[in-house]
């Protein structure tokens, strides 16, 4: 686990407030989220901002935990990222990780057609969705993109990236502004 | 049929839910990744309950944060209680902080979905 804090000069307007790379067990996830938790709180920011960043990084972590796809052993390892940064005005929570590419199109056009939406809209999909008595499997109920872009209130950017044929790299990146 | 009680944890709320008297109670926070495993024992707790209810029930809910998993479990529980809604008084409360946009917005997503009486209040810091 890497832990630190950035202490370039004051031009370099980015600080990464905590950041790993690397596989990933339960028991890590719960370290990372009680590591975040504590950088928040040393942040110089309101205790609303603070709620905020803190649930988008819950969701956004737990999006990874229910929606990675471990790649073979005998494959190139291509690990879990995450990081927390902000600069002045916004922080920012990056995710990555590997899905089969069969999952690909779900989620890209999901994300897709989040991301267009205005506020009200984004009310209604996640009402229906939260309603619809649906639960996937992995317990995600598809919901967490959607409050993700919903609490952040800004588009999120992401890629996917082909890794072979069976695996695809996906990242996200979600901002909160201070 | 006893009550049922967990204690909170960093990632999972206190649960109490009283039998006697019909009050219940779900508050702290609500982040397990595997909200159905944490949610189905109370769930269960509440199918038994509601063959044999106390005359009113009161929910209070009092979360400073949950993940969306759990909203879906809350969603299976709240339509339990719309269906007992039906033949007995059922009451639940959100309780949020003033500044707890989020939480307010939550609170009226569910007042949205389900049809039971949900009183708002907000709470001092």
């Amino acid at each position: 686990m890497q832990s630190h804090l950035n202490r370039s000069p004051s031009f370099e307007d980015s600080e990464i407030l905590l950041s790993y790379r690397g596989t990933v067990t339960d028991e890590l996830f719960d370290t990372i989220l009680e590591l975040a938790e504590h950088k928040l709180d040393q942040e110089q920011t309101s205790k609303q901002v603070k709620r905020k960043v803190f649930k988008v990084l819950v969701e956004s972590l737990q999006n990874v935990y229910h929606h990675f796809d471990d790649l073979p052993l005998t494959t190139e390892s291509f690990p879990v990222t995450f990081t927390l940064e902000k600069d002045k005005l916004t922080y920012c929570i990056s995710t990555g990780n590997h899905i089969l590419i069969t999952k690909v199109e779900e989620l890209r056009n999901l994300i897709e057609d989040v991301n267009n939406m205005d506020r009200k809209q984004l009310k209604s999909f996640y009402r229906n969705r939260l309603g619809d008595g649906s639960f996937s499997e992995r317990g995600g109920a598809g919901l967490g993109i959607v409050d993700i872009i919903r609490k952040s209130g800004e588009k999120i950017t992401y890629d996917f990236r082909r890794v072979n044929e069976d695996y695809s790299y996906f990242s996200l990146k979600v901002k909160v502004s201070a | 049929m006893n009550d049922f009680y967990l204690e909170a944890t960093p990632k999972t709320p206190k649960l109490h839910f009283n039998k006697e008297n019909g009050e219940f109670e779900i508050s702290g926070r609500s982040i397990p990744e595997n909200s159905i495993e944490f949610y189905k024992p109370v769930i269960n707790w509440l199918d038994n309950y509601i063959e044999d209810p106390h005359a009113d029930t009161l929910l209070v809910i009092k979360l400073e944060y949950f993940n969306t998993s759990s909203s879906k479990c809350l969603v299976e529980i709240l339509r339990r209680l719309e269906r007992l809604n039906s033949s007995h008084k059922v009451e639940v409360k959100w309780c949020y902080e003033e500044e707890d946009e989020d939480m307010q917005e939550s609170g009226e997503d569910f007042k949205e979905i389900i049809k039971l009486p949900i009183e708002m209040v907000i709470i001092s810091d």
